[in-house]
């Protein structure tokens, strides 16, 4: 499958006070057409903002961002409008991201106004009842506001909004994390379903490391600005190579009592994006760090087909050699 | 672990009563913790949980709360009938409680080692240096280093900040520590870290805990005892093996469904059609009945009860039952 996204060397950063806050720093990958992939990572690690960046909704630091043969950075506000047709996001709170002053139906139908894709009002109506009923809608629902949804509802509602304008690729920010659940299991499965039916290519970010393992095709782990790993699921959790997703994989509460995991707990927590110091960002935490890991910067490299890690004892890992103690 | 019973609560009734309506936040909750014992309560938002433990520790906010009907007996003695002295007495020292956002528990105008201090100075009769010297002990404990003493909460990130919360609710030896979702705001390492902390210190301490939480991940690995609630009713309890591995409430069983599972099936997620009723105004009979998929006409009309020894479910139907009638 050709990428229907490809990140160069995308890197973002914010001006703070004492420096730069590198939070988007140096990132490369492609995304296949239809494919999800999936981000996962610690607050401030820079997962929400590298989804902004990649819809400009940052404007990057550097780097490029080719979507679907062209590269959007080098786009005018005009030709980016265009753009937005074909790339949509679904934002974390549900609460937040529609207007309360707004009925269901007006919110669905802004998009389909603001891009001018229906001429009569009919039509445009019509299209509204049909992507209600895309996403498990009733009819009823039509005139109602949004402070009358719980939160699965809602993010129905935000999810029909994103779709209104048949983008291909849609950027989903922890779309499932404010929801109990007994609803997250029907968004997800909403998700995958549309996917299916209309070929749609995501980005999935979410601290959620089960949620993404279910509906991502590869998953990105990000460390302070950073991807450490990159792999296809099931090989990310079979065979993770990076000390920090072997780690971050242990820690995930599982509910299966049979099988007692052995848990690394990591010492210290994740440093600052600040003025980011040379080496391996994880080095500070990492019980393997050696010299070059301090004083060099690891590259992310593919050490097995469609398998990245940016780690200089990788090689260790993969023969056994370096193992957490565990309790 | 010893069989004495250091809290019981006996059919508890929690309502918000405003003008306007009236919201049935507990209904009818039974449990009982031994010494040393961990009890996980689950429950999706809006469920009780929180209100709950509230009750426990005599901080229903009142008005719009008030406990309507129950008992809640910890150590023999009934806390409803307490008074206010009583209860300050029994707060810290008998039990105590972890909230969940620790960014909000903590004075922000204080020095974490004077909001510490302050505890054990107003539990203990003991001197300033001698409740310093407690104080910097059990932060060490906690993996919290004596030369933070004078920072303030703000200079602390929130696994930190948690530590020091949990610090400062296991100061006066409680006998049974609430943690209302202590780890829900921090990161999967940082979880790890404090979710280690307060099992070791449960033991090393001989506390009973009620870790309240809506991750059933969490209670598996750190309680004996679980107790999901839905709509303000416990439906289903027992120790943590029976209940993870044949559930007997339907709603118990489907949220095992929901939770994407880390193994290679990926299998489709079975979802619970619906969602949580809302508590002004609860349906009749068995308050899951709008989204059972193995409903009957009697779970319209009749609540059922808890049924079971040991391992109990709120449910007309047994196991076997629903199977046939699925």
């Amino acid at each position: 499958m050709k990428p229907l996204v490809e990140i160069k060397n995308l890197k973002k950063y914010f001006t703070v006070p004492n420096g730069y806050l590198h939070a988007v720093d140096n990132l490369s990958f492609s995304i296949p057409e239809g494919e999800t992939l999936g981000i996962v990572g610690e607050s401030g690690c820079g997962k929400s903002t590298l989804g902004r960046v990649i819809l400009r909704l940052h404007e990057p630091t550097s780097g490029q961002i080719v979507y679907d043969g062209m590269d959007i950075t080098t786009f005018n506000d005009e030709e980016m409008r265009k753009m937005r047709k074909h790339m949509q996001i679904i934002f974390q709170d549900p609460y937040a991201s529609l207007n309360p002053r707004f009925t269901v139906s007006q919110i669905i139908e802004e998009p389909l106004k603001l891009h001018k894709i229906y001429s009569n009002d009919k039509e445009r109506k019509k299209r509204v009842e049909d992507l209600m009923e895309y996403v498990g809608l009733s009819k009823r629902a039509y005139n109602l506001y949004p402070h009358e949804f719980d939160g699965g509802r809602r993010q129905r509602v935000v999810i029909a909004r994103a779709l209104s304008v048949n983008p291909k690729f849609i950027v989903c920010d922890e779309p499932v994390s404010a929801l109990d659940v007994s609803v997250q299991a029907q968004i997800l499965n909403l998700m995958i379903e549309l996917q299916e039916k209309l070929g749609l290519t995501y980005i999935f970010i979410s601290h959620d490391l089960s949620v993404v393992k279910h509906i991502s095709t590869n998953i990105g782990v990000m460390y302070l600005g950073q991807m450490i790993e990159k792999a296809p699921k099931n090989e990310m959790f079979k065979k993770p190579l990076h000390p920090y997703t072997i780690a971050l994989l242990s820690a995930i509460p599982s509910i299966n009592i049979r099988e007692k995991k052995k848990k690394i707990i990591l010492k210290g927590e994740i440093g600052s994006p600040i003025n980011p110091k040379a080496g391996c960002r994880f080095s500070l935490r990492c019980p393997f760090a050696v010299e070059q890991c301090v004083s060099c910067d690891p590259e992310l490299i593919e050490v097995e087909k469609n398998h990245f890690v940016s780690c200089f004892r990788y090689k260790e890992v993969i023969d056994g050699t370096l193992k957490y103690e565990t309790k | 672990m010893e069989n004495t019973k250091i809290l019981e609560i006996n059919n508890l009734h929690v309502q918000y009563i405003t003008e306007e309506e009236t919201v049935n936040a507990v209904n009818g909750v039974s449990l009982s913790i031994c010494k040393g014992e961990s009890l996980g309560l689950v429950g999706e938002t809006g469920a009780g949980k929180t209100t709950t433990a509230l009750s426990i520790m005599q901080l229903v906010p009142y008005p719009p709360g008030i406990i309507t009907d129950g008992e809640i007996i910890f150590e023999g003695k009934d806390l409803i009938f307490n008074t206010e002295r009583e209860n300050q007495e029994m707060r810290g020292n008998g039990i105590s409680m972890i909230f969940q956002d620790p960014m909000t528990s903590l004075n922000p105008i204080m020095t974490i080692g004077e909001q510490l201090l302050e505890v054990v100075l107003t539990h203990k009769k003991v001197t300033r240096e001698e409740g310093k010297r407690q104080v910097i002990e059990l932060l060490k404990t906690v993996g919290v280093k004596e030369d933070r003493y004078n920072d303030y909460p703000h200079q602390f990130s929130g696994g930190m900040k948690q530590r020091v919360v949990i610090t400062m609710a296991l100061l006066c030896n409680p006998k049974l520590l609430i943690a209302d979702e202590p780890t829900t705001a921090l990161d999967v390492t940082i979880q790890a870290q404090v979710l280690d902390i307060i099992s070791d210190l449960q033991v090393k301490f001989n506390m009973s805990m009620i870790l309240i939480t809506h991750d059933l991940g969490v209670v598996a690995e750190t309680c004996d005892k679980v107790a999901i609630m839905y709509a303000g009713e416990i439906i289903e309890a027992g120790t943590v093996e029976d209940v993870y591995t044949v559930a007997k409430h339907p709603y118990t069983r489907g949220l095992f469904e929901s939770i994407p599972k880390l193994d290679d099936k990926n299998e489709k997620l079975v979802p619970i059609s619906g969602s949580t009723p809302n508590a002004v105004d609860l349906p009749s009979g068995c308050y899951f009945h709008p989204r059972c998929k193995y409903k009957q006409e009697i779970c319209e009309r009749e609540s059922p009860t808890l049924k079971g020894e040991g391992h109990q479910y709120k449910c007309h139907f047994s196991l076997f039952e629903k199977e046939e009638l699925g």
